[in-house]
């Protein structure tokens, strides 16, 4: 095995998930770094602070107490309610992924204790389709949010995703109005509600039940927006601003509560649960 | 008057072109040539009947962006009276690609929101060719407000290619002005009712369509991304998409009226005359106007408990999926 992993991908900088090979190249600050550094400190660049992207498994295991997690609807699975015509089919696609991600959707949910709160959990993997929300993304959601409101304890989301998914069509767009309707009835009904979201998070995702939380968290250098760059860059002709969309914009921009490293995110966390208790 | 014509519509321009013609021909001149007049006039119209009558959807896409066709601006004046707009957010600016105000139709006082597209290059730009900031939302939002304190109806219009992909809007937090509209127009206690007029793009469209009763122009289209867009997700020969490619992408997405109607999203479509809404403007709006007459005579009868819950049924119901174990 060769001592660096030579990858002709054209480097971007919104290229989160650790590729391959003994060392890496962080994307924060292009330093190479030995790749086990990196696993060891949760997948955190350790020179800049630069937060990989990690599957909702792995963060699941950061988050909650050790086997307090009850997965909920962990079976459904997508339809394909417009029968998506495509090279793939979209029912050859949710086959691939899953074989790739190990996962049946582009979400995890259920109950859970973090340091001994009940809390009802939304974990998103990006790596599933992009984290796109069709019908079981919205669902998942919406359960989740009706099974705080049925417990009356908070509900916790940690997004990251490209939007809505195109495969499911009109389906997709209505899921956005379905989830914000049920995180209404939290807002009525004194629910807490937090929302973090992680490298990346667009489109229908944040303008539905991401950016609808009581309090937002942003994982650093995250980058999180309505239109994705590329698009903006493309529609008004400029180049765009540095550190735009990313975390410490959104900060400075009043469209966040705060920036928490993942190491932190559990502390955080039990301390608001305690603080609205 | 200079017509606009979609490619598909060029047959229809070729034969009106002739009548005009002749009609020039034959002014003031003692040469009657009426009868071959009205015989051309026939065949248009069965031509139009024939086109019209098999659209495919990125067809329909494109007379739903018809720059003839009736905005906003166009309904309000054509079927309400006594119109005030409001305007600005009071937090940062007045959006002009969203209307809002109050009006009366058949005397009955109501609230309207809805996109603006502008006409003409200078009315265009001024409007942002319909693609709401958050300001725009956030004042259609304070405009329902208002609405539901004095206890009038909501009528939204949407047309819009989407919400404003740009620095300022990223800035002042488009994704959460929509995702608040989405979440207050699902609670608002006051009948609201959408008609798609034209193009119903994605979140930037959706954000003013949380409602009881939901219409579409029959050659409307609401679509989670354009055809352009998906297309280019799709096939990514960036810049060398055609028509074609488009017109598949519009295939796929199930983007029109008839779609929407079939998939039980919507209430109902709205027939447009001959050719589409641009056609013949003042009979689409006593169409439209009829629609929303009737809706709100059947949603004023709810009582307020029902009338939430119904809306929120409505949408908490939406998706399709499979829960077996495998």
């Amino acid at each position: 095995m060769a001592w660096f992993k030579k990858t002709k991908e054209i480097r971007t900088d919104r290229k989160g998930k650790i590729p391959e090979g003994l060392w890496v190249k962080c994307d924060g600050c292009r330093e190479i770094i030995y790749r086990k550094e990196i696993e060891k400190n949760l997948k955190i660049c350790p020179k800049c602070n630069y937060h990989f992207r990690i599957s909702a498994r792995e963060r699941l295991k950061l988050l909650v107490d050790e086997g307090s997690f009850i997965e909920m609807d962990e079976n459904m699975t997508s339809a394909d309610p417009i029968h998506f015509k495509d090279a793939v089919s979209y029912k050859e696609r949710l086959k691939e992924n899953q074989k790739k991600t190990g996962l049946l959707e582009a979400v995890i949910s259920g109950d859970a204790l973090i340091k001994g709160y009940p809390a009802s959990l939304i974990l998103m993997d990006f790596s599933f389709m992009g984290g796109s929300m069709g019908s079981v993304v919205g669902e998942k959601v919406s359960r989740a949010a009706e099974r705080a409101l049925e417990k009356k304890q908070p509900l916790v989301s940690i997004a990251s995703s490209g939007g809505a998914r195109m495969q499911e069509g009109i389906f997709s767009l209505m899921q956005m109005a379905k989830v914000s309707a049920v995180i209404g009835r939290l807002r009525d009904n004194g629910i807490l509600y937090l929302s973090i979201l992680c490298d990346p998070t667009f489109g229908g995702v944040t303008a539905s039940f991401a950016t609808l939380g009581d309090i937002i968290i942003v994982e650093p250098k995250s980058l999180v927006g309505f239109a994705g760059p590329r698009v903006i860059e493309q529609t008004i002709k400029q180049p765009l601003p540095d550190n735009f969309q990313r975390a410490d914009f959104l900060l400075e921009h009043g469209l966040i509560d705060m920036v928490v490293d993942r190491k932190n995110l559990r502390d955080t966390l039990a301390r608001l649960f305690e603080l609205f208790s | 008057m200079i017509r606009y014509y979609l490619e598909f519509e060029r047959p229809i321009e070729e034969l009106e072109l002739k009548i005009d013609e002749l009609k020039r021909a034959s002014d003031g001149k003692d040469i009657d040539i009426s009868s071959e007049i009205r015989k051309l006039e026939k065949k248009v119209n069965d031509l139009r009947s024939e086109i019209f009558s098999s659209l495919t959807p990125w067809q329909k896409t494109l007379i739903a962006r018809h720059p003839d066709r009736p905005y906003t601006m166009d309904y309000i004046n054509m079927m309400t009276s006594d119109f005030v707009e409001l305007h600005g957010d009071r937090r940062f600016a007045d959006d002009p690609a969203v209307i809002a105000g109050m009006a009366k139709i058949n005397g009955i006082a109501i609230t309207i929101a809805g996109h603006q597209k502008g006409r003409g290059i200078k009315e265009r730009i001024y409007r942002n060719f319909g693609q709401p900031h958050p300001e725009g939302y956030r004042k259609a939002l304070r405009v329902m407000k208002l609405a539901e304190k004095f206890k009038k109806p909501v009528i939204t219009f949407i047309d819009t290619p989407g919400a404003y992909p740009g620095i300022g809007a990223e800035e002042r937090g488009q994704a959460e002005a929509i995702a608040v509209n989405l979440m207050e127009m699902s609670k608002l206690k006051t009948p609201i009712i959408s008609v798609v007029i034209g193009e119903g793009g994605s979140g930037g469209a959706l954000a003013l369509g949380i409602a009881d009763r939901m219409y579409m122009l029959e050659h409307a289209s609401y679509s989670v991304i354009s055809p352009e867009g998906c297309a280019a997700i799709l096939w990514k020969k960036n810049g060398d998409l055609s028509a074609a490619d488009f017109s598949k992408a519009a295939d796929a997405l199930k983007l029109t009226a008839q779609d929407l109607m079939d998939f039980k999203i919507i209430d109902g479509i709205i027939p447009e005359p001959l050719g589409g809404a641009h056609r013949d403007p003042e009979a689409m709006a006593k169409s439209v106007s009829d629609f929303i007459l009737n809706a709100i005579e059947e949603l004023k009868t709810r009582t307020q408990a029902k009338l939430l819950e119904d809306r929120y049924k409505r949408f908490r119901k939406i998706g399709t999926f499979v829960e077996e174990a495998e």
